[in-house]
């Protein structure tokens, strides 16, 4: 499945990318899955997206849960919490 | 009903003036202005930066509305929100709500940053003289939401920040 990817803040800090598109194995099928999935990939990604931190996720500008579908084609963000205002 | 995420100032003379034009039903204006402190958590903060998610922090932005909306009897809400750099003394945010009685705008007003403060994507980056650093949400902004029967988890982290792991 391809799906864009986004990511801010501190988080697209931390990864040193802002974004890219992604090819994602097919029984990667939620959002929670696909964190596990990009922490797979080691180093900054198993930091920036460690189990314990309180990370935002949002699929095509929705906020999500890790239980949240992913589908063919979608935009899928994480972010730290958020601060403005 | 406008929603705006823009670099530019604004003026809220300007801004409540539009508010009002052609809507003799209004007989009451709220608005709030947060600025940009020269201090934070006990630092000097030189400049801001910030960040937004664009395409998500303008549907947040016209849901809070929506959401206020649908709670109270409103005339006109105006959501302007800034982005890029920032100084000291500069303004960050406006929220105006136009209705019929002070009640309505005063708790529409409140509402909406509220809301804003824990559910629009906007992140901000602070220069001090320990170096850039980015700002902690914060607990008390989440409770400030939740007082209004919406929970929030932004600050605490959440069911919806976990990745479902044990």
């Amino acid at each position: 499945m391809n799906i864009e990817l986004r990511f801010f803040a501190s988080v697209r800090e931390q990864l040193g990318v802002a974004g890219e598109r992604a090819e994602v194995p097919g029984d990667v099928r939620t959002v929670g899955e696909l964190r596990q999935w990009l922490r797979a990939r080691g180093g900054a990604w198993a930091e920036a997206l460690a189990e314990g931190r309180a990370l935002r996720m949002a699929v095509d500008h929705a906020v999500a849960r890790a239980d949240t579908a992913i589908t063919e084609g979608c935009e899928v963000a994480f972010f730290p919490p958020v601060t403005g205002g | 009903m406008s929603v705006r995420v823009q670099r530019e100032d604004f003026d809220l003379g300007a801004e409540v003036a539009a508010l009002r034009s052609g809507r003799p039903a209004v007989g009451a204006v709220a608005s709030f202005i947060g600025t940009v402190r020269d201090i934070s958590e006990g630092s000097a903060v030189s400049a801001m930066e910030l960040e937004h998610y664009p395409g998500m922090t303008e549907k947040a932005l016209a849901r809070i509305e929506a959401a206020a909306c649908a709670r109270w009897e409103l005339l006109g809400v105006t959501i302007i929100h800034r982005v890029g750099p920032l100084l000291p003394l500069d303004q960050i945010v406006l929220v105006a709500v136009a209705s019929a009685h002070r009640g309505n705008a005063f708790a529409a007003c409140e509402f909406i940053m509220d809301y804003l403060k824990s559910e629009a994507p906007f992140w901000k980056k602070e220069e001090t003289p320990e170096g850039a650093r980015w700002v902690d949400a914060r607990v008390t902004d989440e409770a400030a939401l939740k007082r209004w029967g919406i929970p929030s988890f932004n600050a605490s982290g959440t069911e919806a920040g976990s990745d479902g792991e044990a």
